[in-house]
């Protein structure tokens, strides 16, 4: 099975090549500790939305270039935005079993439940493996088009404009306020469990927008049923070139979801390495090359320390805009 | 006569010798897996999903659905035999098919759910032969107003025309309610009935915890308690004859059948569902049709028939929204789901145009595969019975220990094994009391369901109600299911008028 990594080690890109090879040196050391029993791959997410695509695609790389001798079992906990998985991960401490792909919900969740008393910097920083985009979508069938069409649509439907998104104070819900904010709208935010669930509702028309991430909108928008007005991001998505970045349209407004994979609290030094190495590789294979090229990904690879500090940066920004709108 | 073309070159694909051999090897390994308790299709699929890096795409995929739709068959298995759910999807399996092994007629209860998931899986690939596109369009509609309205119908066919005590039907199905509220808020995330805040609360109540404490511990409580004067001796016996009886037998369960491969197979293709709440509402509607409701939780073929027919026909309605809108109906599609991004393949509207050899080879094997599935498992009917006979003295820590393992293997947390034992004790005096505990394990699989799906609707809605009858298709189901509902207010008032009349 050498093969294969070495070969995707090949195809990856120089920078790529680097981080990878250092990590996969590091972890050469360090070969002494491998996982003893299948590992808990927890998805702070439910079913068929970015985040849990993006883990299932990571297990299956794990898996076909037999990374590590265990398998990681994905397990979706999506309840409470997050909560639920938040206080697994806090329960699991000190264990070396337990690792979760989390998205923003990681800083906005105990913010605004400081009864959950979880504190993510006291948990294992692994890789932070992408970060995704928004896009502003709407039906293809409607005759929205531009920004301008979508602010008139939802200000003359007033709340019976319906926004669904992931959860309660979740990125979604962020940048819903965002745009209520920004062009006086008054749209109502639903929650479903899971981007894929919301696509959905976009799709049967049982939601009049949605912020979704590339990767859960795209069949439908291959099939012709949903279509991209804006973009939540510096520059124009090579896929959706069409769309104008907010950028653009003089909305400051950019906006990404980290895509990483933590550790419990308290997790032991050399499984912490193991994990590292482990989605280095992951990182560096063909596969999630491919994936971050096919559905617009922003972000590098990102590890231990730097991570953490990443982490921190984030979390002041989202107590801000957690105040902004009132949510804590 | 396009999909007729499709389908018969998908069954020259399934019928290629390697994925063939997959498609028997996937339903043998399938059937084991279904039959462990607290090992699933879901912990199989996950475990097995890299030996399928070794073969092309579509032989992989023939190889877990022959996995998946084995293990539909395997969960009746335990469920029929020691009374523990092999799988969460044969839950409702247990409600009737350990009451008749009790009486002798494990075989009868065997056949019933072989031929049953045999049914079940031919009527639910024929549907999605044929009507896959507009089923998935069906299911693209159906928004929170409908799921809500679907699941107090479920509700009300446990409610309305069932013959138990309507009391205590509706105290079992609050207890359900109250138990799956349990654990962090859907919606808001807020922590709710953290009893003595022990932390185990926090990721709610599995409802595998409730059905193996009731029917699992429970069933042993029972067993002590009735054949304490002496050991039981199990009259399971199996012979040609018994065997022609049961197929026969079997005829006038045809009519239940078909309901539950039609309503697994629609409740399976609604995103948010899946096997488990179909098998549990189609054993609802079987109980309500039935000219013998009362017999139900007693030992009814009926009550074997109506789920597992249901749990066949969902595992492959759930596999539609996966292949059409990329979204997965179930957890074991949702594996498959992660396996299709590897294989390269984008689940979602344009997998049936760009990847026709794909889906309907697919397709077809799973006509192949439920063949198999019901070969070997009636093949294996024999060998089942034979552990039946054990002595209860060996059978019973057999039965106890699978539920050990039955309860701590969903989350790996102690806590909810002694949850387990709690309810196991706890379902043992309710049942002594009467109290019908099939309603409870409704209600904590379908309570979750339920509340996202109405405060969804109420919050699209401004907060009012009227938002499930102004939709054609919720409104529809609405009604019904009030009506249902209403039907045992009609009944006793009718009762009252005719007693006065007498009187």
């Amino acid at each position: 099975m050498n093969v294969p990594i070495r070969s995707a080690f090949a195809a990856a890109a120089a920078t790529v090549l680097a981080v990878a090879s250092t990590a996969s040196i590091t972890g050469a050391a360090q070969a002494a500790w491998e996982p003893l029993k299948p590992v808990d791959f927890v998805i702070m997410a439910g079913k068929g939305g970015g985040a849990d695509k993006m883990a299932r695609l990571m297990q299956t790389i794990v898996e076909k270039h037999d990374l590590s001798s265990k398998p990681l079992i994905p397990i979706n906990k999506p309840g409470g935005s997050g909560a639920e998985a938040l206080i697994h991960l806090k329960q699991k401490a000190g264990d070396d079993h337990t690792i979760m792909v989390t998205l923003n919900s990681f800083y906005t969740t105990p913010l605004r439940q400081p009864a959950l008393d979880v504190d993510i910097m006291t948990f294992t920083p692994v890789a932070r493996m992408a970060e995704d985009t928004f896009l502003l979508w709407v039906h293809a069938d409607s005759d929205i088009n531009t920004v301008d069409e979508f602010v008139e649509a939802a200000r003359a439907a007033g709340n019976d404009w319906i926004m669904a998104g992931t959860g309660k104070g979740q990125e979604d819900e962020l940048l819903t306020t965002f745009l209520n904010n920004a062009y006086d709208l008054d749209m109502k935010y639903v929650p479903f469990k899971g981007g894929g669930r919301v696509a959905k509702e976009l799709a049967g028309k049982n939601a009049n927008s949605t912020v979704n991430n590339p990767s859960e909108q795209l069949g439908f928008y291959e099939a012709g049923k949903t279509r991209p007005i804006a973009a939540f991001t510096p520059e124009r998505l090579e896929l959706f070139s069409d769309a104008p970045t907010f950028l653009e349209l003089d909305q400051d407004f950019v906006y990404f979801m980290q895509r990483s994979v933590v550790g419990a609290p308290g997790m032991s030094a050399e499984a912490a390495a193991f994990y590292q190495d482990l989605f280095a590789k992951v990182f560096a294979s063909d596969e999630w090359q491919t994936y971050r090229h096919d559905k617009s990904l922003y972000g590098d690879l990102i590890a231990g320390d730097e991570l953490k500090a990443y982490w921190q940066r984030e979390r002041a920004i989202h107590e801000v805009m957690l105040k902004e709108i009132g949510e804590i | 006569m396009e999909i007729l073309t499709h389908l018969l070159e998908g069954f020259g694909i399934a019928f290629l010798p390697l994925n063939l051999g997959l498609a028997i090897f996937g339903c043998l390994l399938g059937l084991f897996i279904g039959a462990m308790p607290g090992l699933g299709s879901v912990n199989g699929v996950a475990i097995l999903l890299p030996l399928t890096f070794l073969v092309p795409p579509t032989s992989a995929v023939i190889f877990l659905g022959a996995i998946y739709y084995g293990a539909m068959y395997g969960g009746a298995i335990s469920s029929i035999m020691l009374g523990i759910p092999g799988a969460s999807t044969a839950v409702a399996t247990t409600f009737d098919g350990r009451p008749l092994a009790r009486k002798g007629m494990a075989d009868r209860a065997l056949v019933a759910a072989a031929t049953a998931s045999f049914v079940g899986g031919t009527i639910s690939i024929v549907l999605f032969t044929m009507f896959a596109p507009p089923l998935a369009a069906v299911a693209l509609v159906f928004g929170a107003p409908e799921e809500f309205a679907l699941m107090l119908l479920a509700f009300a066919t446990f409610i309305g025309l069932g013959g138990d005590d309507i009391p205590k039907t509706f105290f079992s199905i609050l207890i359900g309610l109250v138990l799956s509220a349990v654990g962090l808020d859907i919606v808001s995330g807020q922590p709710r009935l953290i009893f003595f805040d022990i932390p185990g609360f926090f990721h709610g109540i599995n409802f595998l915890v409730l059905a193996i404490g009731i029917y699992g511990i429970g069933e042993i409580l029972w067993t002590i308690e009735t054949s304490h004067k002496g050991i039981e001796v199990s009259q399971a016996r199996l012979s040609i004859p018994r065997f022609v009886d049961s197929l026969r037998s079997l005829a006038g369960t045809a009519k239940t059948m078909v309901m539950g491969s039609f309503l697994g197979y629609f409740v399976g293709i609604l995103p948010a569902a899946g096997a488990t709440p179909g098998s549990l509402m189609a054993y609802g509607v079987a109980k309500s049709i039935s000219k013998d409701p009362d017999s139900f939780g007693k030992g009814n073929v009926d009550g074997v028939v109506a789920p597992e027919s249901a749990n066949n026909a969902a595992s492959t309605g759930s596999m539609l929204p996966m292949l059409t809108l990329g979204i997965p109906g179930s957890p074991t599609t949702a594996i498959l789901l992660g396996g299709m991004v590897i294989w390269g393949l984008e689940p979602g509207p344009m997998l049936f145009i760009e990847h026709t050899d794909f889906v309907w080879g697919l397709i077809a094997s799973l006509y192949a595969a439920n063949l198999f599935a019901l070969i070997l498992n009636l093949a294996f009917i024999p060998a089942f019975i034979a552990v039946l006979r054990l002595p209860f003295t060996i059978l019973a820590p057999v039965i106890f220990i699978l539920c050990l393992v039955g309860g701590y293997a969903p989350t790996q947390d102690m806590h909810d094994v002694w949850l387990m034992f709690l309810f196991g004790v706890v379902g043992y005096l309710l049942r002594k009391l009467d109290y019908p505990m099939a309603p409870a394990v409704l209600a904590i699989v379908l309570g979750p369901l339920a509340e996202t799906s109405m405060r969804q609707s109420l919050l699209i809605g401004h907060g009012s109600p009227a938002i499930f009858f102004e939709r054609p298709i919720s409104g529809a189901i609405m009604v019904v299911a009030i009506v249902l509902l209403a039907l045992p207010l009609i009944r006793l008032v009718r009762r009252a008028v005719r007693r006065s009349a007498d009187a």
